[in-house]
């Protein structure tokens, strides 16, 4: 199949919908900004890489899955995870290391795992986790079912060779997968153009015979738009799609790493935040009669409540018991 | 009970596993069409077809990391390395993917794998085709480590690693596929975790696993021939986990002890027994635990130096007789 | 060469002896196991042997007089040889001080009785004196199973000469020295048979007498001055690192033995002449049974930790003449009443008698003290450290006590227990005592 760039979105999706993604989004943002704050305070430990200005990416395409399916993911996971219905406590409280997390405490920030909504977790090694999305989509297929796996990996992932035989054996082996590069222009502080050959993330399907799109990540229509379609090369017959959808991390590459200095510069941050994803959003539904100044104030307070619960939750969650330590080492 | 060979004996346990079990498959390189690089799987893609079958390109990390995938999403793959040797290159799939999903999880999603293949030097493959994998393996927790040495236990011991809801790590032996020995039919499941003694003796404890075993019969021999030793053989069969009852059980008896490994010396699965043994048997030693492994060496081509670099049945019976002070 | 004789270690907590008495007379020849003298540790009367082939000389010790460990107290040399410096009286062992070599033995205790000592030598030339020093008298090589089968024997290792690397002495060592006849063991006589065995404890025995008097000696000087006997010595300083550090409490409970008597006529009545069981074997059972069931009462204090034990080695203090001291029933919960009694009564026996090997008074999880015999309605006894507890048992009287409603005439018993309250709390050792008045005011309580 053919490299294609992204259409305009044509379906009208309902206001109620977009209302509902933009609050998703504002959630994810809200909540990213607690996360910083908590992890400033020394609530939070070790890495913790946020997702603030991606948010469209997560909530379009998340919005294109069945519950059915599979949705596996990196470290910067918080937004998928929130976006595929985890709770905001859940996640707060494995961020903070209790008991109550999404994974007992014991994952943290890189490791949000919800088996129940088939969230297979966030992956820690640039890149391992796109061979597990290949496999699980091979169970799907060897199971007879029509589920997808949606996996999300970000541009610097594609330099490592994982992503090339999964890539290729997901081709070879027709599986219903959708691997969903969220280029964010910058592996850590390095700039994708200065270690990569081709800058074209999509360019890279051609050489396994694979559908792909370029498409907008600041703007959560197109992201939705293109992922059902994805979604429905993937259910009917098994083909996979590599997406590549440009986005911008507003945030260090994590808590410990500067927001631009070295590598990029204020002003660039400052231009890309004009691209903001939830403004462009908020911008449409106010011109569209969908939402009003009222409407989104609602819409603020509701999810600052939710963000401000979590955190209590959090605060209050006690630490693992010490027997947790030796627990799920090994299944029974 | 019929006689096989230790490949055949793999092979049974693999067609039994999947005409039970029809979550189970088996993906590597060559395992269908070409009927294995070593004929394990001679047979299976006739019988089972090219879904449960699965030949793979040349890329063990990605394939490796497929076999995951599908345990997350509920298959219990079996994933054949060509040899280990080249599945270094699957090592982040194994540890940081198979090892610690069920742990980072929470205990959500357990990964119930088998990744099996040939361990340990032939003969004259040189430095890259020639190591043994075992102690790199058995240092990850969340991973379960078997080398069987006969093809009764490579049957069993397979059976169980597929049947096992944990990553099953199983290290077979090339020089062992043309073993032969009697290997009981149909349900012979050998649990994972327990030692066996192969050769029963009072005087020391030959200490080994899979290619060793041999080695420490051959040993046994010879003592009881020119010294008039008794010496116990005792095949670990799991390295992790270590049957550490077994071992204590036999140096309390023996009170002396040789641990043989195909491994290097350096950190190696000897080491870890030694160390049960120091701490749990003290006052049951005779005399310090002697080790015999491979030379710390890469693997010379050069038939003679391979010889000397590999465990020998003549550094088995010498360890023991210090052991022993009968030198 | 010369072979110094040391005053050794003969007990784990033995840090200086008296030497009660010498076997061997300067000039004797010696042979090597053989015992030189007798020397009173702070538990028993032990044997001092040779290690060495030779003729005895420099005797610097005489007898009653007491030492440190590591002095040496004499010298073996070969017949005619030559001895160029005599070994001083609490001059210690090269072994035991910081490393000899630097200075001659002599220039570290010049002593006006030695004969001219060598010219000091330079430091850095290592004199022969030192050279010839033993490197660790008291170090012996062994294996570890060696070292265990040894205890398990009571066979002293630096007798049994060793085969393996080094001198190590090994397995096959001591199965050898098993089956030739072995040098004397400490505590055992040279000839048990032989009418004229060394007496030591009739020797212990007299020296007590004279320092004992049971009444008032009136008409001499108005006091008298005894010195310390090790094992008084021993107690002395044994029980003031009980008291004073260790917090102790004390519980009080009165149990009813009328059936506990009841039961033990019975079973003497059919034992016969078998073996009578006493009161106390009764108690040491049920307090050992009780214990299983009370593990937090089984425990040791070890300073940054508890050993809660999950063997139960029952300490019975035994009064001796000059003292007490505790031997130990090991395993004593996994023992029958009759074995309690038997093994009671040895070791009883060999404490009087000051024969007790050192692993037989070491070691106790819990321990009982019995003064019941005295006529002692209740009494508090000290803690033995590191163990947590104590039942101090009284006598058992007749009293008139309400019994299901009525007055009766019942035989009662008084039971403290002195507890270490760093280890168990006052609710902790309450329960414990309940269960031991449980089995002891029915003992069918005990098969459970």
């Amino acid at each position: 199949m053919a490299t294609a760039t992204a259409p305009t979105p044509p379906a009208r999706v309902p206001a109620e919908l977009q209302r509902r993604w933009l609050r998703q989004m504002l959630l994810i943002r809200r909540f990213e900004e607690k996360a910083a704050e908590a992890y400033a305070l020394g609530k939070i430990g070790g890495f913790c890489h946020l997702y603030i200005g991606q948010e469209a990416v997560a909530v379009g395409s998340l919005a294109a899955l069945r519950d059915d399916d599979y949705v596996i993911s990196s470290y910067r996971e918080h937004g998928q995870a929130l976006a595929r219905g985890v709770s905001a406590n859940a996640v707060m409280a494995e961020l903070y290391g209790k008991a109550t997390g999404t994974s007992r405490g014991k994952g943290g920030s890189m490791h949000l795992f919800d088996a129940s909504r088939r969230f297979m977790g966030g992956h820690g090694i640039v890149g391992g986790h796109i061979p597990l999305a290949a496999g699980i989509s091979f169970a799907i297929k060897y199971k007879g079912g029509d589920q997808v796996c949606l996996c999300y990996f970000g541009e610097a992932a594609v330099n490592i060779g994982a992503f090339h035989e999964s890539l290729n054996m997901a081709s070879v082996y027709k599986l219903p997968v959708i691997f969903c590069c969220e280029n964010n222009r910058y592996g850590m502080g390095t700039a994708f153009e200065r270690v990569a050959a081709v800058t074209d993330v999509v360019e890279h399907a051609c050489s396994y015979d694979m559908a792909a799109e370029l498409v907008n990540g600041m703007d959560v229509l197109a992201v939705h738009a293109a992922t059902e379609r994805a979604v429905a090369r993937a259910r009917q017959g098994g083909h996979p799609t590599l997406l590549e959808v440009r986005t911008y991390r507003y945030m260090g590459h994590s808590m410990s790493d500067p927001l631009h200095g070295v590598y990029r510069t204020k002003e660039e941050v400052e231009e890309q935040k004009k691209r903001d994803p939830i403004a462009q959003l908020t911008h449409r539904l106010t011109e569209d009669g969908a939402l009003d100044a009222t409407g989104l104030d609602a819409l603020e307070r509701e999810v600052r409540a939710e963000v401000d619960e979590a955190t209590r939750f959090a605060d209050e969650s006690p630490d693992p018991d010490p027997t947790e330590l030796t627990a799920h080492v090994l299944a029974d | 009970m019929p006689t096989l060979t230790y490949r055949d004996a793999l092979n049974q346990a693999l067609r039994e596993e999947m005409q039970r079990d029809p979550t189970v498959f088996l993906m590597g390189e060559e395992v269908g069409v070409y009927q294995g690089a070593y004929k394990v799987s001679r047979g299976l893609l006739e019988e089972f077809g090219p879904l449960r079958v699965v030949d793979t390109p040349i890329a063990e990390l990605g394939f490796a990391g497929i076999g995951v995938g599908a345990a997350m999403a509920g298959l219990r793959p079996v994933i054949e390395f060509m040899t280990w040797n080249f599945a270094v290159l699957a090592l982040d799939q194994i540890v940081n993917s198979a090892a610690k999903i069920l742990y980072e999880s929470g205990g959500q999603v357990p990964i119930p794998i088998v990744f099996r293949g040939p361990n340990g030097a032939a003969l004259q493959l040189a430095a890259q085709h020639s190591q043994a994998w075992d102690s790199w393996l058995a240092h990850i927790p969340g991973l379960q480590v078997v080398a069987p040495a006969t093809p009764a236990d490579a049957k069993g011991l397979l059976k169980a690693a597929i049947r096992d809801n944990n990553p099953v790590i199983v290290l077979e032996g090339e020089m062992l596929y043309n073993v032969k020995g009697e290997v009981p039919e149909g349900e012979h499941v050998v649990p994972i975790g327990q030692a066996d003694v192969k050769r029963p003796g009072q005087d020391v404890t030959l200490i080994c696993h899979s290619k060793t075993v041999t080695v420490a019969l051959q040993a046994a021999d010879q003592l009881a021939e020119h010294a008039g030793v008794s010496a116990e053989v005792l095949d670990l069969r799991s390295l992790r986990p270590l049957d550490e009852a077994a071992i204590l059980a036999s140096v309390t008896r023996t009170n002396r002890a040789v641990v043989v490994e195909e491994g290097w010396p350096h950190a190696g699965i000897g080491a870890q027994v030694v160390d049960v043994i120091q701490r749990d048997a003290f006052d049951q030693l005779d005399a310090p635990v002697l080790r015999v492994t491979q030379a710390d060496v890469p693997m010379p081509y050069n038939k003679q130096l391979e010889r000397l670099a590999k465990p020998s049945v003549d550094r088995v019976v010498a360890a023991a007789r210090r052991v022993l002070y009968l030198d | 060469m010369a072979t110094r004789v040391y005053m050794e270690a003969l007990s784990p907590t033995m840090e200086e002896g008296r030497l009660v008495k010498w076997h061997k007379k300067e000039g004797d020849p010696v042979k090597s196991g053989e015992t030189l003298a007798e020397v009173e540790t702070d538990k028993a009367i032990m044997d001092l042997v040779a290690r060495a082939d030779g003729v005895l000389r420099q005797v610097a010790v005489a007898e009653g007089q007491t030492v440190p460990v590591g002095s040496v107290v004499a010298m073996i040399v070969a017949p005619g040889e030559a001895i160029d410096a005599a070994p001083t009286a609490g001059g210690a062992a090269p072994g035991r001080t910081a490393p000899a070599a630097p200075v001659a033995p002599a220039a570290v205790a010049p002593s006006a009785a030695s004969p001219p000592a060598p010219a000091r030598a330079p430091a850095v030339s290592a004199p022969a004196a030192a050279a010839a020093a033993p490197v660790d008298a008291t170090r012996v090589r062994a294996s570890p199973l060696a070292r265990r089968m040894a205890q398990e024997a009571g066979v002293d290792l630096k007798l049994v000469p060793g085969s393996g690397p080094g001198g190590r002495v090994v397995r096959r060592d001591l199965e050898a020295a098993a089956t030739r006849p072995a040098p004397p063991l400490p505590g055992t006589p040279a000839t048990p048979t032989g009418p004229a065995a060394p007496a030591p404890l009739a020797l212990a025995g007299a020296r007590a007498a004279a320092v004992r008097a049971p009444e008032l000696v009136r008409g001499g000087a108005a006091y008298e001055d005894v010195p310390l006997t090790q094992i008084r010595k021993t107690i002395a300083k044994r029980l003031a690192t009980s008291l004073g550090p260790v917090p102790h409490f004390f519980l009080t409970m009165e149990v009813d033995m009328e059936r506990a008597a009841e039961a033990r006529d019975a079973l003497n009545r059919q034992l016969g002449d078998a073996g009578k069981v006493s009161f106390n074997d009764v108690i040491l059972k049920a307090t050992a049974l009780a214990l299983v069931r009370h593990r937090p009462c089984n425990a040791w204090f070890q300073d940054d930790h508890i050993r809660y034990w999950n063997e139960v080695h029952l300490g019975m203090a035994v009064a001796v003449e000059d003292g007490l001291i505790t031997p130990v029933i090991r395993h004593a919960d996994l023992k029958s009443l009759s074995e309690i009694g038997r093994e009671a009564r040895a070791l009883a026996e060999r404490a009087r008698s000051r024969r007790l090997q050192p692993d037989e008074y070491t070691g106790a999880t819990f321990s009982v003290s019995n003064l019941g015999m005295f006529d002692i309605d209740q009494f508090t006894a000290v803690i033995n450290p590191p163990e947590a507890g104590i039942v101090a048992v009284g006598t058992i009287t007749q009293k008139p006590v309400v019994w299901d409603g009525q007055l009766a005439a019942r035989r009662r018993l008084r039971l403290t227990m002195s507890c270490d309250h760093r280890v168990i709390d006052g609710a902790t050792g309450a329960a414990f005592l309940q269960t031991l008045k449980l089995m002891l005011e029915n003992p069918l309580a005990m098969l459970l």
